[in-house]
């Protein structure tokens, strides 16, 4: 007995010496957030794909092209100085900036991007399609993008595609230039040193990755000699708490400097907090609701009319949803240049009435929505449901992870989807080419990554003008045709475009600088400075 | 006792299995229960509607990358070649690559492992020292207050969602206290600083001598230890109490009573030793199953071990890293279970 109390008094002692010893504020050179990084799967810009990393890797890797945190709206040359087209606008040759170094201190050269891109292109991993689509091939992209010497290197596309559209498109995750020097000497049975890079990284940007632990951290240093100057902060630290409760929890602490992942609710308790401010970045991910073309009774243009009047956006805008997303009608977000911002739908049952009469479908009918287990999909769900049943549709609601998800949407098992998207670039023909460019409606086409054909939907005049807006050398009449794809879109097709979504942003108040753009790989921590 | 065993095994014409005989059917039964448990999980897994490809390519990916990764994946083969070459693997120590951390997953097994460990071993320890005294006072204070009092506690702590109750620990003693430290195993500015060896920070800590680095990690280990803890607690509090009630009902503890012994030796003495081999298959139990990993308390306090590791695997059908994790947790089990019975051995002479 005597023992045991001994023991007690020794655990209750140690207990005791380890209270309190966490420090009160993170140090004055780290920027600290807490996110839910488990998307996190792998560092190589020639595979990124998920929201975690296409923000890492901005902050690690300069591209060919690039939004900076200073203008976001204003496309730029990253590595590329100056750039020129020609060819019939299907060549454009780049200059590079001169005394760029990368992080292991090779200079960055002409030769190091034309094999970046070459890289992604045999390499052909998911997000490889965004320069594929040029038509780039394992076997000609050597030959059509090339360095010309060691400040200069063109890219030729195969494809009509806007020139334009070519810039934004080099200014996505895969058009990253990174250390070829570096990655070719990991190299391991001629795998481009993809094995290598998947957790390092080769880059010449404001940070380097110095550390990623799985569901853990993520720790990135400053590269002092950075082109723009030396980030703020000398370190920043993702460090992984997927509960949103502790991350509040954490925050309110002063143990973070940044929560990324506030609940609405969440976000209201703090809002009384002096030493927190909540910021809100709008992003150009949309919640939209996809119906099933090939179901019988879905594959009427009048039905899905009929749902674009029964559902009540502002409601949910305005309740649940309250500063987490706003109502949004048009497949390309608020915000971005050739974005549509009229938002003609609002609830009016007697219209949606008198639309599902003229289709024949006056008593109502049943159908099952299939969402996404995570909020705020099943609340949106729900107010749908409640919606639809105003207008005699009795609405089923099953909701899946994504992982289960997809499968069935890929393989058009759903009658409606409601689900997210965000651009794959910087360009309306990122989400046009989803949303409403189908060439090819078969089933055995399986053209899984588009939108249009996973609802088995295809129109001939919105293909057609989707296709011309992309190969549009004007960039006025540019603009002009993507407006009338999006409003042509909103009257016909599957889609029922609900919200775009405002990502907010706890942080405390001595923090400064952080910039997180429309696009989920705009996101910039070397302007982020305390006070 | 056992001269009686062995005239029963002689009287009736069998001899006692040679130890060489006993150790290959301990092997033989664990070779059956690894196999039983991988045929399992790959089986659930195959039935599972999760596309493992699509956990790796995204659901944006086109038909062609779609079917690259598929054929690398060899998920065009028969189910049972699958298993059959993931067998192979196994056979050499390979437990293959996790999709999700693209690491090994005996890599990520030695990370997330050690976490676990950690956790359920401080757990364990406060479920033994608290609840087993806690359990014996209940006991002998049978139907009146303290008894009362304990049954409440095991009450609560039994059905108390760990999930709030971890909330509410870290909302009162992190956030408005500040006693200890908040969730994660580590001040983050302490990460990477000492070399892993054993993987169990205290350890780590303490090899180095690093002692602000050991008073961190054990600030950061007490939360969700006790949390956990106090549902070892409460179990084994309760068991203890109805053995003990058990127990001190027999008539031998009436004898001892009535020869004058202190009461003190009788009950420790005595009484609890009597419970002992079924506290061992309590504690052993409970120990296993915590090891298995506490996906809710880990998630609140961000505690990166192997039942999140095991959960979000299994979401990305992450096959490799889930059978690997299986096979952790199924090695636990036997492993507790053997130590078990070498425990019994010690605490009762009957059972050698």
């Amino acid at each position: 007995m005597k023992k045991l109390r001994t023991i007690l008094l020794g655990i209750t002692t140690a207990v005791m010496l380890g209270m309190g010893a966490s420090q009160a504020a993170t140090p004055a050179n780290t920027f600290v957030m807490a996110k839910d990084i488990a998307d996190i799967i792998t560092m190589d810009p020639a595979e990124v794909f998920e929201l975690t990393t296409g923000e890492i890797i901005a902050n690690i890797y300069d591209r060919v092209m690039m939004f900076e945190p200073e203008d976001l709206q204003t496309l730029v040359g990253g590595v590329a100085e100056s750039w020129e087209v020609g060819n019939g606008g299907k060549t454009i040759t780049f200059k590079i900036r001169s005394g760029l170094k990368f992080h292991s201190g090779n200079p960055v050269r002409a030769e190091d991007v034309a094999w970046s891109l070459q890289r992604v292109v045999k390499l052909n991993k998911t997000p490889a399609f965004i320069i594929t689509q040029f038509g780039w091939t394992a076997d000609n992209v050597d030959g059509l993008v090339k360095a010309l010497d060691d400040r200069r290197f063109s890219v030729t596309i195969t494809e009509e595609f806007s020139p334009g559209l070519v810039l934004n498109a080099l200014s996505a995750g895969v058009a990253s230039v990174v250390d070829k020097e570096l990655v070719m000497s990991h190299e391991k049975d001629g795998d481009l040193g993809y094995d290598w890079l998947k957790s390092n990284s080769a880059g010449s940007g404001a940070f380097s990755l110095k550390t990623w632990k799985a569901n853990e951290i993520v720790t990135l240093d400053a590269n002092a000699g950075y082109r723009h100057g030396a980030p703020g902060m000398q370190r920043v630290i993702l460090r992984h708490v997927a509960e949103p409760s502790s991350q509040r929890l954490l925050l309110e602490k002063a143990d973070i400097d940044m929560a990324r992942n506030l609940t609405p609710d969440q976000v209201k308790g703090v809002r009384g907090n002096s030493e927190i401010a909540i910021d809100g970045y709008p992003k150009g991910t949309i919640v939209y609701m996809a119906a099933n073309a090939g179901h019988p009774v879905l594959g009427k243009t009048e039905v899905v009319q009929a749902i674009r009047h029964l559902v009540n956006y502002e409601a949910m805008a305005n309740s649940f949803l309250a500063g987490q997303f706003v109502v949004h009608q048009a497949f390309w977000p608020a915000g971005l240049w050739g974005a549509l911002e009229t938002t003609p739908y609002k609830q009016d049952v007697a219209r949606a009435r008198s639309l599902l009469k003229a289709a024949g479908h006056g008593d109502g009918f049943e159908l099952t929505i299939h969402t996404l287990t995570n909020s705020p999909f099943p609340e949106i769900a729900q107010a749908v449901q409640a919606d639809l049943a105003k207008g005699g549709i009795k609405a089923n609601i099953v909701t899946l992870e994504g992982k289960t998800l997809w499968p069935k949407y890929r393989a058009r098992e759903h009658d409606i989807i409601l689900a997210r998207w965000s651009p794959d670039y910087v360009d309306p023909h990122s989400n046009a080419d989803a949303f409403a460019h189908n060439p090819d409606n078969r089933l055995e086409a399986k053209l899984t990554g588009v939108l249009a054909w996973r609802n088995a939907w295809a129109d001939d005049s919105s293909n057609m003008l989707a296709v011309k807006a992309r190969n549009e050398l004007d960039l006025g009449k540019r603009k002009e045709q993507y407006l009338e794809l999006q409003t042509m879109l909103q009257k016909t097709g599957p889609f029922v475009i609900m919200f775009q979504q405002n990502e907010q942003v706890a942080r405390r108040n001595n923090l400064r600088g952080f910039v997180s753009g429309s696009n989920f790989d705009l996101v910039f921590y070397r302007n982020v400075k305390k006070q | 006792m056992r001269a009686s065993t062995d005239q029963a095994a002689v009287g009736s014409g069998l001899t006692p299995p040679s130890t060489l005989v006993k150790i290959i059917g301990v092997l033989f039964s664990l070779a059956l229960t690894f196999l039983g448990l991988t045929a399992i999980t790959f089986v659930i897994s195959r039935v599972m509607p999760v596309d493992p490809v699509l956990a790796i390519v995204g659901d944006r990916a086109s038909n062609e990358v779609y079917q690259q990764v598929y054929l690398q994946l060899g998920l065009d083969k028969p189910v049972y070649v699958q298993y059959l070459k993931y067998l192979g693997q196994l056979a050499q120590g390979d437990l293959g690559s996790s999709i999700m951390t693209t690491r090994p997953v005996i890599e990520d097994i030695k990370r997330f492992f050690p976490a676990t460990l950690e956790l359920a071993t401080v757990a364990t320890l406060l479920g033994i020292f608290v609840g087993v005294p806690m359990g014996v006072f209940a006991a002998v204070h049978q139907g009146r207050w303290p008894d009362h009092i304990v049954r409440v506690v095991a009450l609560l702590g039994y059905s108390a969602p760990i999930f709030w109750l971890g909330l509410v620990a870290l909302l009162v003693f992190y956030a408005k206290l500040g006693w200890v430290a908040g969730p994660g195993r580590l001040d983050v500015y302490y990460d990477g600083i000492i070399d892993p060896v054993t993987g169990i920070l205290l350890i780590d800590a303490a090899l180095v001598r690093d002692w602000e680095i050991f008073r961190n990690a054990l600030s950061h280990l007490v939360l969700p230890a006790s949390i956990l803890g106090t549902f070892a607690l409460a179990y084994i509090a309760r068991m203890t109490r109805s053995f003990m009630l058990d127990q001190l009902s027999q008539e031998y503890i009436l004898t001892a009573r009535v020869k004058g012994i202190p009461e003190s030796r009788v009950i420790w003495g005595h009484a609890f030793r009597n419970v002992l081999v079924q506290l061992i298959t309590i504690i052993g139990l409970t120990y296993a199953s915590l090891l298995e990993g506490s996906v809710l308390t880990e998630t609140v306090f961000s505690w990166p071990g192997i039942g999140q590791y095991i959960t979000n695997s299994l979401f990305n059908n992450d096959m490799n890293a889930v059978l690997g994790g299986t096979i952790v947790v199924g090695v636990c089990f036997v492993g507790i279970n053997m130590l078990s019975d070498l425990l019994y051995r010690l605490v009762d002479p009957r059972i050698r």
